[in-house]
């Protein structure tokens, strides 16, 4: 075959696929609310395909097209009624041609693939008998007759000037064979059919790395163009300074047509969804629908492509685990079908997506039964979790709580799956589910662009970018004492912002420096990250540019407070803050402690398990312990206390307790006077006890809180918000295992 | 990346020790560049340089190698610009030697006797006529699992599960 044709041949097969995706959402919509546009699609889709496959010669495809469209076209003319049984017959045609076209696409030809059975069944819903098994003898002539219909076709086709393909290629779309309807009608019965046409006309097909290549040049291009404008600054030369300014508004305007053409509705890949929704609930004997939300929300395409697998993945979940068979459904009052909704929406310079179900949702009970039991974690580590944290081991790997393995789910090979591939572009995904009621799985993907706008500002005489999606406002605080106007919470720094407390965070303490203890004014940038606002207080605010983000090397992706780096105007570097990171690093994200708009209340504070915790007092700090690890409290004096090779012990009940002192473990001064009776708390494990010197237990709470782990220390669970006060959480077992060592060896030996 | 077949090594010097990496891993050697500073990471990261638009890495290998850091007064260091399975990452020296050829003959495996970061990173010793050229792992040199040096910014690949110390997972198992 002549390159000619390879390149028809190609567009041939594109144009297949496109029409193939189509045509499975279209069915998909028939079944549910048969309307004439859509039938029109459909039939020209599928008329489309079998001329054109007829004119290469590809005789099985055409034969099964051609059925498949007698069938449409006695549903367009409304003397057949759409239902489940065409629908799957028109299904499975479509996944005929999608093999046959597959195959045709690798090896050049149909494939050896036998469709006999699917093509009788296609004419006998045609004729309006009901599809049977056996494919009986006047069928079978019927096949013969078409396939020598289909061989003449193709003898008529390949007489044509084969050199003149182009042409050949008009005449063959523009001129409907006689055994098909008369596609004039078709697009005279279609508005759609016009415009559609338009579409096609005005648009060509790239390659995407071209595409990609191009945003690399234009990236190249900004920085260059940074330098320059940089450099006209110095320069007093008007013409050159007018030149500069022209080459800033075109690059902009380059780099933001280059970046629409790699955008994509996120449609593309939802596109598909309803058709998995339908066969699935099918093939599962449940009734499912499913509703979109925001399908124009555009992605990056990489990241449309990325995505594509796990949205699917969990998609089949929600069908498959989530929701309940209509029996049981009814049973518990809901309807009998379920309903699976895709939501995509901007948040915060990240593109959210929502899958949810109003199924069954997910028994914390059985996840933390299922972990310990496939030992993912100890039984102490489950109980030590609320169920939010629970629900998420889901995304570990060889976890699966189906019941029974399917072929559809329930390996325990998809969930992990599912978080590496998001998290591996960037993004993250977070689980939660009422029991009973639904599960949404919220998965949040970057916008990361190669090209964003920042402010760069200054601290510790080096710059930072700031992505400016993160940015809210800037203030400024001038005057006299401008320290002053930071007042302090219980040690956390707050600012009045228009009468609202604004918590602000030096982004020296963020690097673990000392803020500069004098300054003429103070600069809070204020951002917002997950729905939360606060201020990072810099040296100086420079100027907003337009950034190129390039990536860290590895060893510099651990660190969560920055997102990448850049290249300024004069060539030095400079990195790009991530404030999600550093947001998580003060505890200021939604799973973290709450408390910071001040306007919540400890009974809307319902986050969490509720859970009863010991609250003591060591030096200045406030300290919690939950009271299930807790076996006993008491008073020594320090006379009782000895001291033996192992450290300071007592002797109790008959034994000998081994003291740890919080104080020293942690490096907290202790502000307990010297020779003032000791607080103990007993921890107690199998028949060894251990006794915690603390400095003073004042209370015993009953509170639903989260633990933020993200700056947990050696012997810390993390902190959370007790009784409206931030608390550090101790993890008692991890904490005596470090002090004592030599015990615990004991036992592991 | 360490191509054993090839036997030249670009040298350089560190204090008193005389180092090799393999040539084929070396992608050039370029003088002193101011620096951005990396906040919350160890010292031996050194900071980022613009190299030719790309961002790359500068370890400091007399920390790496737990040398005496480096003193205002010294001169410049020099930036020998290593490729590697991540990327580019440059590696800061004292001063550059040539490139030399060596022979199998005058290979000598690490002496028992030396310890510390020296067995994890050199690979074998040349003798050569007046001196000892120290071998180098760059791999192994370039393997810095966690630069980190604040514990709240450390990767959160979990960010709901709380850290479990590896004690408690010895003593489970």
């Amino acid at each position: 075959m002549s390159d000619e044709m390879d390149d028809v041949l190609n567009e041939f097969i594109v144009e297949s696929y496109e029409s193939l995706d189509d045509l499975d959402r279209e069915l998909v919509t028939l079944e549910q609310n048969a309307n004439p546009d859509s039938l029109a699609g459909v039939f020209r889709a599928v008329h489309t395909i079998k001329g054109t496959s007829g004119f290469f010669g590809f005789n099985k495809l055409e034969a099964v097209t051609h059925v498949g469209e007698n069938l449409l076209s006695k549903l367009r003319d409304g003397e057949t009624e759409v239902d489940r049984p065409i629908t799957s017959a028109l299904l499975s045609m479509v996944d005929a041609v999608r093999d046959m076209i597959d195959s045709i696409q690798s090896d050049g030809v149909e494939g050896t693939g036998n469709y006999d059975a699917l093509i009788s069944e296609l004419e006998q819903l045609e004729s309006g008998e009901a599809p049977t098994a056996d494919t009986d003898a006047s069928s079978s002539v019927d096949i013969e007759t078409v396939l020598d219909a289909a061989g003449d076709i193709s003898d008529v086709v390949a007489e044509a000037d084969i050199a003149e393909s182009t042409e050949t290629i008009d005449v063959e779309i523009l001129d409907p064979e006689s055994l098909a309807a008369d596609t004039a009608e078709t697009v005279d019965n279609a508005p759609t059919a016009a415009a559609t046409g338009h579409v096609a006309n005005e648009s060509i097909r790239v390659d995407v790395g071209l595409l990609d290549d191009l945003m690399n040049l234009v990236g190249e291009l900004v920085l260059a163009r940074n330098q320059i404008i940089q450099y006209t600054g110095t320069n007093p030369d008007a013409t050159f300074s007018a030149t500069s300014q022209r080459l800033n508004l075109i690059t902009t305007e380059l780099q933001e047509g280059v970046m629409r053409t790699r955008m994509q509705p996120i449609e593309n890949v939802w596109n598909k969804f309803p058709r998995i929704v339908r066969d699935l609930s099918i093939a599962c004997g449940k009734q499912a629908d499913l509703a979109m939300e925001g399908k124009h929300t555009e992605l990056d395409k990489t990241l449309l492509e990325a995505i594509k697998d796990p949205l699917t993945h969990l998609v089949r979940n929600s069908v498959d685990h989530g929701l309940e068979t209509p029996e049981a459904r009814l049973a518990k009052g809901k309807p009998a079908g379920g309903t699976v909704a895709l939501r995509a929406f901007h948040e915060g310079g990240q593109v959210i997506i929502e899958i949810s179900d109003d199924g069954a949702g997910i028994d914390p009970a059985v996840i933390r039964r299922k972990a310990v039991e496939k030992g993912l974690l100890t039984k102490e580590e489950a109980a030590g979790r609320n169920d939010r944290e629970i629900i998420n081991v889901i995304f570990q790997p060889g976890f699966s709580t189906a019941a029974e393995v399917t072929n559809i789910s329930g390996r325990g090979v998809g969930m992990d799956v599912v978080r590496t591939n998001i998290e591996s572009i960037g993004g993250s995904v977070d689980i939660a589910s009422t029991h009973g009621l639904g599960t949404t799985v919220r998965v949040k993907i970057p916008l990361t662009l190669a090209i964003i706008p920042a402010l760069v500002v200054a601290c510790d005489e080096e710059r930072f970018a700031i992505p400016q999606v993160s940015l809210l406002e800037l203030v400024r605080i001038d005057g006299h004492d401008p320290q002053s106007s930071i007042e302090y919470v219980h040690g956390a720094p707050v600012y009045r912002l228009r009468g609202r407390l604004l918590p602000v965070v030096y982004l020296h303490e963020v690097f673990g420096e000392a803020p500069p203890e004098h300054s003429d004014g103070i600069n809070i940038v204020v951002l917002e990250a997950d729905n939360r606002e606060f201020g990072l207080v810099v040296d100086e605010i420079s100027d907003t540019a337009e950034i190129v983000v390039k990536p860290l090397g590895r060893v510099l992706k651990q660190v969560s407070a920055f997102a990448g780096a850049t290249i300024m105007g004069d060539g030095r570097v400079a990195l790009i803050l991530d404030v999600m990171g550093i947001a998580e690093h003060i505890g200021m994200t939604s799973t973290g402690a709450g408390k910071q708009h001040g306007d919540e209340d400890g009974e809307e504070n319902t986050a969490g398990d509720l859970r009863r915790l010991l609250m003591f007092r060591l030096g200045d700090r406030r300290l919690a312990l939950l009271l299930e690890m807790v076996a006993r409290l008491e008073e020594f004096t320090t006379d009782q206390i000895e001291v033996t090779s192992t450290g300071r012990v007592v002797q109790y009940r008959d034994e000998i307790l081994n003291l740890v002192f919080l104080s020293d473990e942690l490096g907290i001064p202790s502000t307990r006077p010297e020779d003032a009776p000791v607080q103990v708390v007993v921890y107690t494990d199998g028949d060894r006890s251990v006794g915690v010197v603390v400095d003073d237990i004042f209370d015993i709470v009953e509170q639903r809180f989260d633990i933020q782990h993200g700056s947990a220390a050696a012997g810390m669970l993390g902190s959370a918000v007790i009784q409206d006060r931030v608390t550090d959480i101790l993890d008692i077992e991890g904490l005596l295992r470090l002090a004592l060592p030599a015990l615990f060896a004991e036992e592991a030996a | 990346m360490n191509n054993v077949d090839d036997p030249r090594f670009c040298t350089f010097y560190l204090g008193d020790l005389f180092l090799g990496i393999s040539v084929t891993c070396v992608q050039e050697v370029i003088r002193y560049q101011e620096r951005t500073r990396v906040p919350l990471v160890s010292d031996v990261i050194h900071g980022l340089i613009n190299l030719r638009g790309e961002i790359v890495t500068t370890v400091d290998l007399r920390h790496r190698l737990e040398l005496e850091p480096r003193q205002p007064d010294d001169h410049e260091p020099i930036n020998v610009v290593v490729r590697h399975d991540d990327g580019v990452v440059s590696l800061l020296v004292d001063e550059i030697g040539d490139v030399f050829e060596v022979t199998d003959e005058d290979f000598e495996p690490l002496p028992p006797t030396l310890s510390g970061v020296y067995r994890d990173f050199v690979r074998g010793i040349y003798k050569l006529d007046r001196k000892l050229l120290l071998i180098l792992d760059t791999d192994r040199l370039l393997d810095l699992p966690n630069v980190s040096n604040v514990p709240g910014l450390e990767p959160t690949d979990t960010p709901n599960i709380p850290h479990v110390t590896p004690i408690t997972e010895v003593v489970h198992s």
